[in-house]
């Protein structure tokens, strides 16, 4: 037993590997949040009136509002006036191919695994990537636009689709929708758009990557995604980011909205910096993210593999109006050292005959608290609505928690709803039966926590599936041996 | 191929094996016999390198190495095979994924190329014919809802993968029925070479009608009281354990 300690507690104390900074001359906005600054980042986007409105609006109201203090996590009171708002790396001109980009970015990506080359070469995945607030690449743009696929970032969005925007914009998540989402409305810099017209089949995944860089720079993502009716779409969003030592905040927002008999599937690996293994540092993620099962027959799919920052702070949801429409949620969140998070789905059922399947894989390792959070609400007029939940927690050594918060309300009698949890530790028999064949503990690890989180492994696109496999092995595993 | 010398063994403060002593060959087979608490599973175990157990004295020596020096996983992989009396599971690691993973960790450990998928599936085809399991079960997350002899029939299957040098099989026979019985006892033979070796810790004679032992070895109190020939397990069987008992008394 004593041994299995020992090998817990180097898994635990693995350093984060993508700890570096690189060096892209920021155009920052001053500190704090005032007007001012909503209208500088405005300015500095030349955005059109209304969206400079529609942030002030957001700005005005966020001012009225109180951080949320119901999750089950902790951490010092944010200055929100000790934050910059807006930072855009320098590019002398708007690339058109990726020989274009800036070579420090190029090698970031290098370093993270997923050059932008080899991506295109081996996955033909259209990437938009997006290093501090500002898109800087996009690829196979001309191919998607063939079929009437629109894929931008969102300043790009704003000006050659403002209709677009002007319809969707806020329409699943308003601005006034909770403390972080007000606060993204009113400050946001950029993020992805993508829409997908009537009846086309998007024949790639498409792929954002985040990057955080400058220092003490918030990350105010938003990203929307229209599904016409009976159009399907799949899109991958991953992350990781700098080691550094002062948190940073992040409040993205995310908006799906899916017609008729269209599909959206979302799926994010999130490996933002976790903070060292004494707690300090780390990422704040604080993100909100919300599909409209608008029309009926609609289906969203969230699948989420969690492994970084400090907090995480996310429920991604379905909103299931259209009769028939149909939400999942799928998640693997990993927490270790001092990580903390909160996390899990909401599942509003409105439509008649909405299905919706959550499951949920927690890991705890370390010092680490992970909550799920959940709420399945059948309404009054969702006649026979179902729901399936399934909350597995994993637990690594003697000094983690995991919690389960399931919120179900049911105000029609039609409603099936089904609810599982289960809470398991890795054994040292199970460790001890690997040894045994000639596999040694890191490698055990990883095959087990990957066996325990397939359900929700399975659910990614391939190549995103294998990359995050070994990131759920890089997080837990230490230096053995 | 193994010696073991005058090993003394404990869990926590209570001693379990009292200075035993067994020289195995390569081509025989062992079986090791004796009542419940006598020290066989835990004979077993410390020759798998179980960190519950601390050996207080003796030596092990396995292929000229010195075996107690070693952690578990390099035993595994300089050739120790321990079939599990109670095999785990591991949910969502299928017993294909597990045993590629193993091999192709004995592999490197061995300075060998680890298998492509091809290669490996050629070679777990071949196998699984020769002990006779079902490929769906492969498929399966690793021994999760499998039957007592599902769970023993793979073990054995992992055994005709790995092909090891030393097998040890612990309380193979527990749980089985005759059928199953048979067609374990039969994977096992049909694995045995002349450069292989086999114990067999049961705590009947039964299994010893299929799997024939060159010698038998009767554990008591933590050390190996009679040693003898097949002959031995039948009069065992016939006698009862309360005849070593009660000669141990005597003595």
């Amino acid at each position: 037993m004593s041994k299995d300690n020992q090998v817990l507690e180097e898994f635990t104390s693995k350093e984060y590997e993508h700890g570096w900074t690189i060096d892209l001359e920021s155009d920052s906005a001053p500190k704090g949040l005032s007007e001012e600054i909503v209208r500088f980042i405005s300015a500095k986007k030349n955005e059109p009136e209304w969206l400079l409105e529609w942030r002030l609006k957001a700005y005005r109201h966020w001012k009225t509002m109180k951080e949320p203090q119901w999750p089950n996590v902790k951490y010092p009171a944010i200055n929100y006036q000790d934050i910059i708002y807006y930072s855009a790396p320098k590019q002398k001109a708007q690339p058109k191919n990726l020989s274009e980009v800036d070579p420090e970015l190029i090698k970031t990506f290098e370093k993270l695994g997923i050059s932008l080359t080899e991506q295109k070469r081996l996955t033909g995945v259209a990437v938009d990537a997006v290093i501090d607030s500002i898109s800087v690449a996009t690829t196979f743009k001309d191919k998607l636009g063939e079929l009437g696929i629109i894929f931008c970032s969102f300043s790009e969005a704003v000006k050659e689709h403002p209709e677009l925007v002007k319809k969707y914009l806020g329409s699943v998540v308003p601005p006034n929708d909770n403390y972080f989402a007000a606060l993204n409305s009113a400050v946001f810099s950029d993020g992805s758009f993508c829409y997908i017209p009537k009846g086309v089949r998007c024949p790639m995944e498409l792929s954002t990557y985040f990057r955080i860089n400058a220092a003490n720079t918030g990350q105010f993502e938003r990203t929307l995604i229209v599904a016409e009716d009976a159009s399907y779409v799949s899109y991958l969003e991953g992350c990781t980011a700098p080691m550094r030592d002062e948190n940073q905040l992040h409040a993205a927002v995310v908006e799906l909205y899916a017609k008729k008999d269209a599909e959206i599937k979302y799926s994010t690996v999130q490996n933002w910096y976790p903070g060292d293994k004494n707690g300090k540092g780390g990422i704040y993620n604080f993100v909100t993210k919300r599909g409209l099962c608008a029309g009926d027959h609609s289906k969203i799919s969230w699948t989420q593999v969690e492994t970084g920052s400090a907090i995480t702070w996310k429920y991604p949801s379905c909103i299931l109006k259209g009769d028939y429409s149909n939400g999942e949620f799928y998640s693997v969140a990993v927490t270790n050292n001092y990580q903390q998070a909160d996390t899990g789905t909401k599942m509003i059922h409105i439509g008649k005959h909405t299905r919706s399947r959550i499951v949920s894989k927690g890991i705890s390792a370390g010092k680490s608290q992970n909550s799920y959070r959940g709420q399945v609400h059948i309404l009054k007029r969702a006649e026979n609505a179902r729901n399936f939940s399934q909350c597995d927690s994993l637990l690594m050594g003697d000094q983690c928690g995991a919690h389960t918060f399931p919120y179900i309300d049911v105000e029609n009698k039609s409603a099936h709803v089904e609810h599982e949890a289960t809470t398991s530790k890795i054994g040292e028999d199970q460790i001890f039966y690997c040894l045994q064949r000639g596999i040694d503990e890191e490698a055990a690890v990883a095959l087990i926590v990957n066996g325990y989180a397939k359900e929700v492994l399975k659910q990614l696109p391939m190549e995103f599936a294998v990359e995050a496999q070994k990131l759920l092995a890089l997080t837990l595993e230490g230096s053995v041996g | 191929m193994l010696k073991i010398k005058n090993i003394h063994a404990r869990v926590e403060e209570k001693a379990i094996l009292n200075g035993i002593n067994l020289e195995v060959k390569p081509g025989e087979v062992h079986a090791i016999m004796g009542p419940n608490g006598s020290g066989k599973s835990t004979l077993a175990s410390v020759l798998a390198g179980r960190e519950d157990f601390e050996v207080t004295d003796g030596s092990i020596e396995f292929l000229g190495k010195n075996l107690l020096e070693m952690s578990p996983e390099d035993r595994a992989r300089e050739g120790v095979f321990l079939a599990f009396q109670y095999p785990v599971e591991i949910p969502g690691v299928s017993t294909v994924n597990f045993m590629k993973t193993a091999l192709n960790k004995i592999r490197e450990y061995r300075g060998q190329d680890t298998l492509d998928a091809v290669s490996f599936l050629t070679l777990m085809k071949e196998k699984i014919k020769l002990v006779e399991i079902d490929q769906s079960l492969l498929n399966r997350s690793l021994n999760e809802g499998f039957s007592g002899g599902e769970k023993k029939r793979n073990e054995i299957f992992q055994m005709a993968m790995l092909e090891p040098k030393l097998a040890i099989l612990d309380e193979t026979d527990s749980g089985l029925d005759i059928d199953a019985l048979r067609i374990v006892a039969n994977g096992v033979n049909k694995l045995r070479t002349k450069d292989n070796a086999t114990i067999v810790v049961t705590h009947y004679q039964r299994l010893l009608d299929y799997i024939v032992p060159d010698y038998v070895h009767v554990l008591y109190k933590g050390k190996i009281v009679k040693s003898g020939t097949k002959e031995l397990a039948l009069e065992l069987e016939e006698k009862g354990y309360d005849w070593i008992k009660s000669e141990m008394e005597v003595a």
